[in-house]
């Protein structure tokens, strides 16, 4: 109940963000969501998005360094606290995130949280056991 | 006179080299000289060339003529192990080395009565040392400053008077810069000389030191491989070009590209020869640094040769801040940490009065593979920066880059972008 996530190492100058997505557009690419890290020299831009192989391939070829992560996908009510009820239990069992980011679809309904960890089998366990939703890949990226 | 002393010292040196040190009998042999063949100073054409492939090649101590009991001291300049120049002085060598850097301060017109802040980096690095012992020599006062703590060197500069002072030209402007941030008159203070050497500079750089810090500013040539500051000075009187001292040290200039000895006047690589040192001396060594032989006589009298300033070099040496670095090392240092590929380029510029150097080094495959966290990347950066701090004491700044910000090179690499402007 992974999910694949592409990331890609940019310097921090312009237009290098713009030349990702062109890529992506031109490889037909869906970015289903993204998060950038950014320091003052260079960023890490995380993508989600609904083929992960082209992806990866279009922008390798154009020169850029990439590489495949595995993060984990959950879904929570898209109310106070739904992040929280996640974070909660997290903490209690000491799973530690490297980053998170999150999506909503619609406004109301569900979120996605995107979480990195250090050990994803033993988050995934925790997670399932207080029943909280882990999204597999291809539900993700055909959504 | 001055021929007949050297040919003399040069058939002397040339047999020394030859008897005592092996690498000096393997090269004589395989191109087929013997000292003997040294008739007159035109038959040193024929000898083989030392470069410092060769002094690496005999780390540390390979090219010794003395043995360790009689070597007093030893200096080595920047670099991993194995790639640093390691150089030594017997006694007399410290004494002649002593009198060729008093030699030099009485060239800037100081006496006994002067007092000398010597901001030289004092250690491994030649400069400080060989300024030192130069000024104790002479008799003045000296201050070994050593360099860096740039508050403290403006409070003594302010409280103890010098009227001399011995650092790198670009660091004496930084002095001046930061001095008047501080709201220092630095044209007030008693300076009255300042002996700069150690990297390139110009006549526009020596204006602008001259302006702001109310001083004559002179140029002074020197390299550990053939003993320190002090190989050869400018004097107040002539101000173009330094004097090298040929009762020392025979100079040539040559082709670099076909190592053809050029007449004077003729810009080429400085090749020199040590005619007196003990422990450490060289037969045609090549500098790399490109200059001109001066023959014309000086106003001030003195009748040893001159060079010019140093216009370039005939390798890729960047000298950084007084450091010599060569790309090479600071391949070597990238390599040594793992995750890392050679794809690099050196940026160098100079930011004010100092030279920066920023290290664009490229993220590999491996590292980001294994790491899509901003902190692994950082803690890379640091380690990077602390290697070269460590092993070429160079501060850079590091900035990782996607593979396509390098140009990929066929066959030799062209790693430097220069953009100071001197």
């Amino acid at each position: 109940m992974k999910v694949e996530q592409v990331s890609v190492f940019l310097e921090n100058k312009q237009g290098s963000l713009e030349e990702v997505t062109r890529i992506l557009r031109d490889a037909n690419v869906n970015i289903r969501t993204l998060s950038l890290a950014d320091t003052t020299d260079f960023g890490i831009l995380r993508l989600i998005v609904n083929d992960v192989d082209t992806t990866s391939r279009a922008l390798r070829d154009k020169g850029f360094r990439v590489s495949r992560t595995t993060v984990v996908a959950v879904e929570v009510p898209d109310k106070p606290g739904g992040l929280h009820s996640i974070l909660e239990v997290l903490a209690r069992d000491n799973i530690a995130v490297e980053y998170l980011y999150a999506y909503v679809e619609k406004s109301g309904e569900n979120a996605v949280i995107i979480f990195r960890f250090d050990d994803s089998n033993a988050a995934i366990e925790v997670l399932r056991k207080n029943s909280f939703s882990v999204l597999s890949g291809d539900k993700l990226y055909s959504f | 006179m001055h021929d007949l002393q050297q040919l003399k010292r040069l058939q002397q040196v040339a047999q020394r080299v030859y008897h005592t040190v092996g690498f000096y009998r393997r090269s004589f042999d395989e191109a087929g000289v013997k000292p003997e063949d040294l008739k007159t100073l035109g038959d040193l054409k024929r000898f083989p060339f030392t470069t410092k492939q060769d002094l690496r090649d005999g780390y540390p101590f390979g090219l010794f003529a003395v043995p360790m009991s009689n070597v007093v001291r030893l200096h080595a300049s920047s670099g991993t192990t194995g790639r640093s120049t390691v150089v030594g002085y017997t006694h007399r060598d410290i004494e002649t080395w002593s009198e060729l850097m008093a030699r030099c301060f009485v060239a800037a017109g100081l006496t006994k009565n002067d007092i000398i802040h010597n901001a030289y980096g004092y250690g491994l690095f030649t400069g400080g040392l060989g300024a030192h012992y130069g000024a104790e020599k002479l008799g003045a006062s000296v201050i070994p400053m050593s360099g860096g703590n740039t508050k403290r060197q403006l409070m003594i500069l302010q409280d103890f008077g010098p009227t001399a002072i011995c650092c790198t030209p670009s660091y004496a402007l930084n002095l001046a810069e930061q001095g008047q941030a501080m709201g220092m008159d630095m044209r007030s203070l008693k300076l009255r000389v300042g002996i700069f050497g150690a990297e390139p500079w110009s006549d526009k750089m020596r204006d602008e030191i001259e302006n702001t810090m109310d001083i004559m500013a002179l140029n002074i040539y020197g390299l550990s491989e053939i003993m320190g500051p002090g190989v050869s000075m400018e004097c107040t009187e002539g101000r173009e070009g330094m004097h090298v001292f040929e009762d020392h040290f025979l100079v040539e200039t040559i082709n670099p590209d076909t190592g053809e000895v050029l007449p004077p006047g003729e810009r080429g690589e400085l090749v020199f020869t040590t005619l007196t040192k003990e422990a450490f001396p060289l037969v045609r060594y090549r500098t790399r640094d490109i200059s001109r032989i001066i023959t014309a006589p000086c106003r001030c009298g003195r009748t040893h040769h001159r060079m010019d300033r140093v216009t370039g070099r005939s390798d890729d040496m960047i000298i950084i801040r007084g450091v010599n670095v060569f790309p090479s090392q600071i391949e070597a240092v990238l390599v040594g940490i793992q995750g890392l590929e050679p794809h690099y380029q050196l940026i160098v510029d100079r930011v004010g009065t100092l030279d920066t150097l920023e290290v664009q080094v490229e993220v590999s495959d491996a590292l980001f593979s294994n790491a899509d966290e901003v902190r692994v990347l950082q803690k890379i950066e640091r380690r990077i920066n602390k290697d070269l701090k460590d092993f070429l004491g160079i501060t850079a700044k590091i900035k990782l880059v996607e593979p396509k910000s390098l140009q990929r090179f066929e066959g030799k690499a062209s790693r430097v972008i220069d953009k100071r402007q001197i």
